[in-house]
C-alpha cells in the first residue's frame, strides 16, 4: 500500500474507533438516568472484547482463503502477517476492519437497553460476532453475495442491516421493558445525544471514505456523500416532525443524521452528484415513520435500532440499484436503473439483504434462546426497577 | 414568627431573590423541586411519541420572618414571580414555634 493510502486507512481506523463512544453517548442520552452507565458499558465492552476476537480468529474467518461462505484459519492470531511487504498495508486494513467488527454488535445495545443482564451481553457479543458478523461479512466481502454483483461499499448490509435485524431477534427473546409502552421513557439527557451524534458523524467519515482503502478520488466522493446524505436526512426528518408534530426537535435532527449516515454507507463509493441528497432525504423520511412501527407491532426496540439501522440500511442498499454510477468512478460494477442499467443490480441488492437478514435473524434468535435457557438474559424485576447502573455495575451516573 | 414557603417558576429565581432583599429579608433557602398544580405538567415529544411530564421543575423559597412583615414579603414575592400565566406557583404561610441561631444560641425574633 502506498504511503498516502496507508496514512488515510490508519487515520480512518482511529476515526471509526471513536464512533463507538459516540454511539454510547447517542444511546446513553436517550436512556433513563439510572441505566446510562450500563449503556455506556455495553458499548465500551465491544471495544474491549472484539479487538481480541478479531485478532485471534475473526479476521482469519472473515477474510482468509477464497471460500464462498466462510474464511479459514490461515491467519489465526494474525500468523504470517508481516509489515515488511506491502508497507504494512494488510495490517492497517486488519485494524480498520477490526473497528467495524467492534461497533457492529454495539449497535444492538440500543434495542436491548434497560433490561439485559450484563453477563448475557458479555457472552452474546463475541459469540454473535463469530457466528453472525463474520460469515455475513465474508459473504459480502469476498464471498457469494459480493461475487454475484451486489454492492456494499462500507457495510450497509454487512453491518447496519445485519445488526438491525439482529436487534429485532434479540428483543423478541428478551421481551419488553417493564411498563412499555404505557409508561413513557423520554431521553434523560438530550445534550449527551447531540454530542454522541456529532462524534458519530465525525467518525463516519473514516467509516465511509476510509472504505475505499486508498487515498483516492473515490474516497473524496465517499466523504462528500457522507457529508451530504446526513445533512439531507437530518433536514427531512426535522421538517417532517415540524409539519406533523408541530415542533422541530433535537432528537429528530440527531436521528435523521444517523439515518442518513446509515443509508449512505452501502452507497458511498458508488453514487455521485445529487444522489446522496436523494438517498439521505428518502432515508430521513422513511425512518421518521419507521420508528413508529414498534408500538404498532408490539416489539420493544428501546432506542430504535430497527427503525434507524435496519430500515435505513435497507433504504440505502436498495437505492444503489437506482443510483449506482460506474462511469463516474470508472468502476467495474453494474449501473443502477437511473444510469441505464436494468433491474439486475436492484435484484442483487434485495437478495443480498434478504440472505443477510435470514441468517442474522435465525442465528441471533438461537443465541439469545440458548442464553435465556442457561444463564438467563434478563435482570430481575427488582433490578430493572432500581436501575441497571447500580444493580449491574455498582455505580451511579449522577450524584 | 412565620415560615413563608413560595413555589415559583425557576427563571424567576433571581427576580424574587432581589425583591426579597429589597424588602429587607436577610436570609432565605431555595431548593430545586418538581411538581404540578392545576397546570397539570406538560407534554414533550420524542421521535413522534408524546410523553406526559407531570412533574415540572420549580424553585421553592423558604423564608422565616417576623409576623409584622408577612404581608409585605408576600406582596414582594407575588409581584416579582408573577407572569400572569398558568404555572406561576403558590405562596403559603405557616406558624413557627421556635427558632434558634446555631452559632449564638439566640432564639425567637433575635434569631430571624
Amino acid at each position: 500500500m502506498e504511503p498516502a493510502s496507508l496514512t488515510w486507512v490508519l487515520v480512518s481506523a482511529a476515526l471509526v474507533l471513536f464512533m463507538t463512544p459516540g454511539l454510547a453517548f447517542f444511546y446513553g442520552g436517550m436512556d433513563r438516568s439510572r441505566n446510562v452507565l450500563n449503556m455506556l458499558m455495553m458499548n465500551f465492552y465491544c471495544v474491549l472484547i472484539i479487538p481480541v476476537v478479531w485478532m485471534v480468529l475473526g479476521y482469519s474467518l472473515s477474510q482468509g482463503g477464497s471460500g464462498n461462505w466462510i474464511g479459514n484459519f490461515d491467519w489465526f492470531f494474525l500468523k504470517d502477517i508481516g509489515v515488511l511487504e506491502d508497507n504494512g498495508g494488510q495490517l492497517a486494513v486488519i485494524a480498520f476492519l477490526g473497528m467495524f467488527a467492534a461497533i457492529t454488535p454495539a449497535l444492538i445495545s440500543g434495542a436491548v437497553a434497560d433490561r439485559m443482564k450484563f453477563s448475557a451481553w458479555a457472552i452474546f457479543v463475541p459469540v454473535w460476532s463469530l457466528l453472525v458478523y463474520v460469515p455475513v461479512f465474508k459473504w459480502v466481502y469476498g464471498g457469494w453475495l459480493g461475487d454475484r454483483g451486489s454492492l456494499d461499499f462500507a457495510g450497509g448490509t454487512a453491518i447496519h442491516v445485519n445488526a438491525g435485524i439482529a436487534a429485532l431477534a434479540a428483543v423478541l427473546v428478551l421481551g419488553k421493558r417493564k411498563g412499555w409502552p404505557q409508561e413513557g421513557h423520554p431521553p434523560h439527557s438530550m445534550p449527551l445525544v447531540m454530542i454522541g451524534t456529532g462524534i458519530l458523524w465525525f467518525g463516519w467519515f473514516g467509516f465511509n471514505a476510509g472504505s475505499s482503502l486508498a487515498a483516492s478520488g473515490q474516497a473524496a466522493q465517499a466523504f462528500m456523500n457522507t457529508f451530504l446524505a446526513a445533512a439531507a436526512a437530518g433536514l427531512v426528518w426535522v421538517m417532517t416532525e415540524w409539519l406533523r408534530d408541530g415542533k422541530p426537535t433535537n432528537l429528530g435532527a440527531a436521528s435523521g443524521i444517523v439515518a442518513g449516515l446509515v443509508a449512505i454507507t452501502p452507497a458511498a463509493g458508488y453514487v455521485s452528484g445529487g444522489a446522496p441528497l436523494a438517498i439521505g432525504g428518502i432515508a430521513g423520511l422513511v425512518c421518521c415513520y419507521a420508528v413508529k412501527l414498534k408500538t404498532k407491532a408490539g416489539y420493544d426496540d428501546a432506542l430504535d435500532v430497527v427503525g434507524v439501522h435496519l430500515v435505513g440500511g435497507l433504504v440505502g442498499s436498495l437505492l444503489i440499484g437506482f443510483f449506482a454510477n460506474p462511469e463516474f468512478f470508472d468502476g467495474s460494477f453494474e449501473e443502477g436503473i437511473f444510469y441505464g442499467g436494468g433491474a439486475g443490480l436492484l435484484g442483487e441488492q434485495a437478495l443480498a439483504n434478504l440472505a443477510a437478514m435470514v441468517w442474522s435473524f435465525i442465528i441471533t434468535f438461537g443465541i439469545m434462546l440458548v442464553l435465556k435457557k442457561t444463564i438467563g438474559v434478563r435482570v430481575s424485576p427488582q433490578d430493572e426497577a432500581d436501575g441497571l447502573d447500580y444493580a449491574q455495575h455498582a455505580e451511579s451516573a449522577y450524584h | 414568627m412565620k415560615l413563608i414557603t413560595a413555589i415559583i417558576k425557576p427563571f424567576k429565581l433571581d427576580e424574587v431573590k432581589e425583591a426579597l432583599k429589597a424588602a429587607g429579608v436577610t436570609g432565605m433557602t431555595v431548593s430545586e423541586v418538581r411538581g404540578f398544580g392545576r397546570q397539570g405538567g406538560h407534554s414533550e415529544t420524542y421521535r413522534g411519541a408524546e410523553y406526559k411530564i407531570d412533574f415540572v421543575p420549580k424553585v421553592r423559597f423558604e423564608i422565616v420572618v417576623d409576623d409584622n412583615v408577612v404581608d409585605s414579603v408576600i406582596a414582594s414575592i407575588k409581584a416579582a414571580a408573577s407572569t400572569g400565566k398558568i404555572g406561576d406557583g403558590k405562596i403559603w404561610v405557616t406558624s413557627v414555634d421556635r427558632i434558634v441561631r446555631i452559632r449564638t444560641g439566640e432564639e425567637g425574633s433575635d434569631a430571624v
